[in-house]
């Protein structure tokens, strides 16, 4: 299969006319029209809100679902520090050609240059969208936008709404989907999960969704559907998405056809509240725009480190003399500091753990301290920029960062892999919209700070409002039909499992498979991955699906309310993905981005890219449970802007 | 630790619900109080038994989605805190913990610990938003925002819409989250065209759902975990009176 990226542009259009000239040749849907035409989108977060209220102002006739009780509770909205706009307000020389720039490097030269630079350039309609809608961002006394920097950026191009940027952008798209619904051009079906997606002569025309509260299984017809379901970090059980996030929409999207990308590039996020003991659910992120006024530093010698788990002491941070602190990241990389990007601040994090300078329980910590700034800004003023985080970190720990330094450590927090999708965020199987963290083509092998609000915004707002109509005007309507043998099978074959998951009457939870699942994928596949490792879990996960079929226990029955048939699913679906995920991350023999093989590093420990083998994206065709996924590759080209080591010191 | 849990377990919308009693045996303090649930779920799982239904997402306190009541306290007794920023240091070994769902005529039971909160969105699309279809907006800059404003916009637009403000109310009154939303879009200078117009759909939606009134007890704002000031209902009703005095005008 030839991966075609779609762009409609004559060659050698230069990549800042890229976009406006794919726009000018892509063809326009009647407005009378419109109406004529369903789109289903799935998910309501930051990208399915928007997708969803843009598409129905266009007059598109919409059907947007999401399993949770509102739209307003998708997992954007505990996104904490920031979105990126290249606006240059703060007069410090920023671009939408710096913003691209820092983007590819960034993503360590795996992401597709043009989808880049076009996010780059509606990042600034963004912002203006968001304002308009009534999003609080932070202000300056004379009543404009103040930004800052953020997570590896050298300029202040991030706005934030304290420390809950996700939040209320997630709100503003969900107040314009609202009055849409109230406009009557979005139907709104919370409460139900997208279980299976239906492909009709090679065009997706359809989903299979269950009504979460009665349990019936129905199909919904349509003439487009856009997937905007997010990330699969909950593969590592722990992590800081939200607990109901699940790989099940794509996963099933891949099954039927579409490839996915890159799915070993995960994102490991450096300042997470670190794990307290063995029945936590999930991991705490704490802003990486912390690190913009914490120090971050381990205890120089091993006799002042500590482990909770393991009755160690040691000694306590406020103890621990200035001369006895090693400030790593200052001293790794002293023109970045503790602001190198987040890949590179979690694997300094973890080899000062390795090297027995940890804290906290298991000795997987380290700390994040604020007393400089705190001499130097007052503490006023420290409590302004962090005040809710402070709390919130006291909340869980029972500590306040104000008497004693935080405690962070790196925990799964985005994943840069998706479905492959085209320039129009079309995937490989046609009528299929991929949107937000479900596709892989922005970030690369590593999402800077602060890029994530922007991109399911730039996807839902201004990319796909456009694209879609290109290829609705070469469709014929089909009225939302739902009948007919693809929409029959489907039905069918999902109803199945579900049964075939209850009747299985084992003796564990579906969670503590997962937990089991999570365990082994973090420690072979998460922040450093090696062959043996991943060679040995590959032999691992089809053992740990084959007992979940055999031992788990879903009480109740299908019908009504039946979160544990929920959960088991979703399980059985990481239990499938995660074979792939093993697979690329094997099959790729460099280190790029998140992506970290121990075999692949230079002689200061950092991440060597191997540019002549691996310049492209891998895209994996599904060929059946427990067999080998189809290797499929898009070259990745640099025209603008060349390949370099990431450099950080 | 151990406590002794007093849960309700109601099997559907029109089923009659009954309190159960569980044991939570080692607990630790660490431990949130949804994580001390899932312990006790995963036992009762591991026996075939349907596991105690309620809701949860983020679990950092920001999406919302989790809440019920912990001895007649909505989110439990600690001030500013979602039920899965509770951590269970806040209780003692003994203790005796009676868990109920929201109680509001317009959150109706779906099962167990599990209401329907949707009246809270149609109250949203009744009027809570700006009308500005996406593309239309001017540059970001082009508007000033008085600080204070913005900072008092802001600190109502931190609803989480969570519902406990209904739960923790006598008369079941949704008046802070939507006082909340009224007070945000209409303190800031892009809200004001549907200013009163916004303030009185709101608030009639709110009166057509099952929702009661306000009489002043402030319970809701004890109750916020964002502790969302009961100002804003004061702002709302301002705003609805504006808009009587300009119905009637018009």
């Amino acid at each position: 299969m030839e991966l075609k990226t779609n762009i409609n542009a004559a060659p050698g259009t230069h990549i800042s006319k890229m976009w406006d000239e794919h726009r000018f040749n892509t063809k326009l849907v009647n407005p009378a029209n419109k109406r004529k035409y369903t789109v289903i989108v799935v998910g309501s977060g930051l990208a399915g809100a928007s997708a969803a209220a843009s598409l129905g102002e266009l007059g598109y006739n919409v059907m947007n679902f999401c399993f949770h009780d509102t739209p307003r509770r998708a997992h954007s909205i505990a996104a904490q520090g920031g979105i990126n706009a290249a606006k240059n307000y703060a007069n410090d020389g920023d671009s939408i050609w710096r913003l691209f720039y820092d983007t590819v490097k960034g993503g360590d030269f795996r992401s597709r240059e043009a989808n880049v630079y076009r996010l780059a350039q509606v990042s600034v309609n963004i912002i203006d969208q968001a304002v308009a809608q009534g999003v609080p961002f932070a202000r300056e006394y004379g009543g404009l936008l103040d930004t800052r920097s953020f997570g590896g950026a050298q300029l202040s191009r991030t706005f934030y709404a304290r420390g809950q940027t996700g939040q209320q952008l997630l709100l503003g798209a969900y107040q314009a989907l609202e009055k849409n619904i109230a406009d009557g051009t979005v139907k709104m079906f919370p409460r139900h999960e997208m279980l299976d997606l239906v492909v009709v002569d090679g065009h997706a025309k359809g989903i299979i969704a269950r009504d979460l509260v009665s349990g019936a299984i129905k199909s919904y017809g349509a003439d487009a559907v856009c997937v905007a379901t997010g990330g699969y970090s909950n593969v590592f059980y722990l992590s800081t998405n939200a607990i109901n996030c699940n790989v099940t929409a794509t996963w099933r999207a891949s099954k039927r056809g579409a490839l996915f990308a890159n799915p070993c590039y995960t994102q490991i996020h450096p300042t997470c509240i670190p794990v307290s003991g063995d029945n936590q659910s999930k991991l705490t992120l704490m802003s990486e725009s912390l690190r913009n006024d914490g120090r971050v530093w381990a205890p120089k010698n091993t006799a002042d480190a500590w482990n909770a788990g393991a009755g160690k002491v040691g000694r306590g941070p406020n103890d621990i003399a200035e001369g006895d602190r090693d400030y790593f990241l200052e001293r790794r990389y002293p023109s970045f500091g503790n602001l190198v990007p987040r890949d590179i601040a979690s694997r300094a994090a973890k080899r000062a753990a390795d090297d027995g300078q940890g804290v906290a329980y298991g000795g997987r910590g380290v700390y994040l301290d604020f007393k400089d700034s705190i001499n130097r800004l007052g503490k006023a003023k420290v409590a302004e920029r962090y005040g809710n985080l402070f709390e919130m970190y006291e909340r869980i720990t029972g500590v306040s960062p104000f008497e004693a330094p935080m405690m962070i450590y790196p925990a799964p927090h985005y994943t840069m892999g998706g479905l492959w999708v085209d320039y129009n965020l079309q995937s490989t199987i046609p009528g299929l919209f991929v949107l937000g963290e479900a596709n892989f083509s922005d970030h690369g092998a590593n999402r800077l700070g602060a890029s994530a609000l922007m991109q399911g915004l730039a996807d839902g707002y201004f990319v796909i409002p456009y694209t879609i109509g290109g290829y609705l005007a070469a469709q014929k309507p089909t009225n939302a039909n739902n009948s007919g043998a693809a929409f029959k099978d489907a039905e069918t074959a999902t109803g199945d499992r579900l049964k075939r998951l209850l009747n299985v009457k084992g003796k564990r939870s579906a969670d503590s498979f997962h937990r089991e699942l999570g365990l082994l994928m973090w420690d072979k596949c998460g922040m450093a991955r090696t062959r043996e490792g991943l060679t040995e879990a590959l032999a691992k996960v089809p053992e740990l699906r084959d007992r979940f079929w055999k031992e788990v226990s879903v009480p109740g029955s299908e019908s009504g309310l039946n979160q544990s048939l929920e959960k088991a699913g979703r399980v059985a679906d990481f239990l499938e993905f995660a074979e792939t995920m093993l697979i690329d991350a094997l099959d790729r023999e460099e280190s790029c981005g998140g992506h970290f093989r121990e075999e692949y590093q230079d002689e200061g420990g950092e991440a060597a890219r191997n540019d002549e083998k691996f310049a492209y994206a891998a895209a994996w065709e599904y060929t059946g449970v427990g067999n080998k996924p189809r290797l499929h590759k898009e070259a990745l080209d640099f025209t603008y802007v060349k390949p370099a080591k990431r450099s950080y010191t | 630790m151990n406590l002794k849990l007093h849960v309700w377990r109601q099997a559907n919308a029109t089923a009659a619900g009954t309190f159960a009693t569980y044991d939570a045996k080692g607990v630790s303090e660490h431990m949130s109080f949804l994580e001390m649930i899932d312990m006790v779920n995963e036992g009762l799982e591991g026996k075939g038994e349907e596991p105690i239904a309620f809701e949860s997402d983020c679990r950092e306190g920001i999406c919302g989605t989790c809440g019920f009541m912990v001895n007649g306290h909505a989110h439990g007794h600690k001030e500013r805190t979602t039920v899965c920023q509770l951590h269970m240091r806040e209780f003692k070994d003994g203790d005796e913990l009676w868990i109920e769902p929201w109680r509001a005529a317009a959150f109706p039971v779906i099962k167990d610990l599990v209401v329907d909160r949707s009246a809270l969105d149609r109250i949203i699309q009744a009027g809570g938003y700006i009308s500005v279809r996406t593309g239309q907006a001017q540059d970001a800059n082009a508007l000033p925002v008085n600080k204070n404003d913005a900072d008092r916009a802001f600190d109502a637009a931190t609803c989480i819409g969570c519902g406990a403000c209904v739960a923790a109310c006598p008369n079941a009154a949704a008046m802070l989250f939507t006082g909340a939303k009224v007070t945000h879009l209409g303190l800031l200078p892009q809200g004001q065209a549907e200013r009163y117009e916004r303030a009185d759909k709101m608030v009639t939606q709110m009166e057509k759902e099952d929702f009661g009134h306000c009489s002043n007890f402030g319970d809701c704002s004890v109750a916020c975990p964002k502790g969302i000031s009961i100002d804003v209902i004061a702002t709302m009703n301002r705003d609805f009176l504006m808009a009587q005095a300009q119905l009637r005008h018009e």
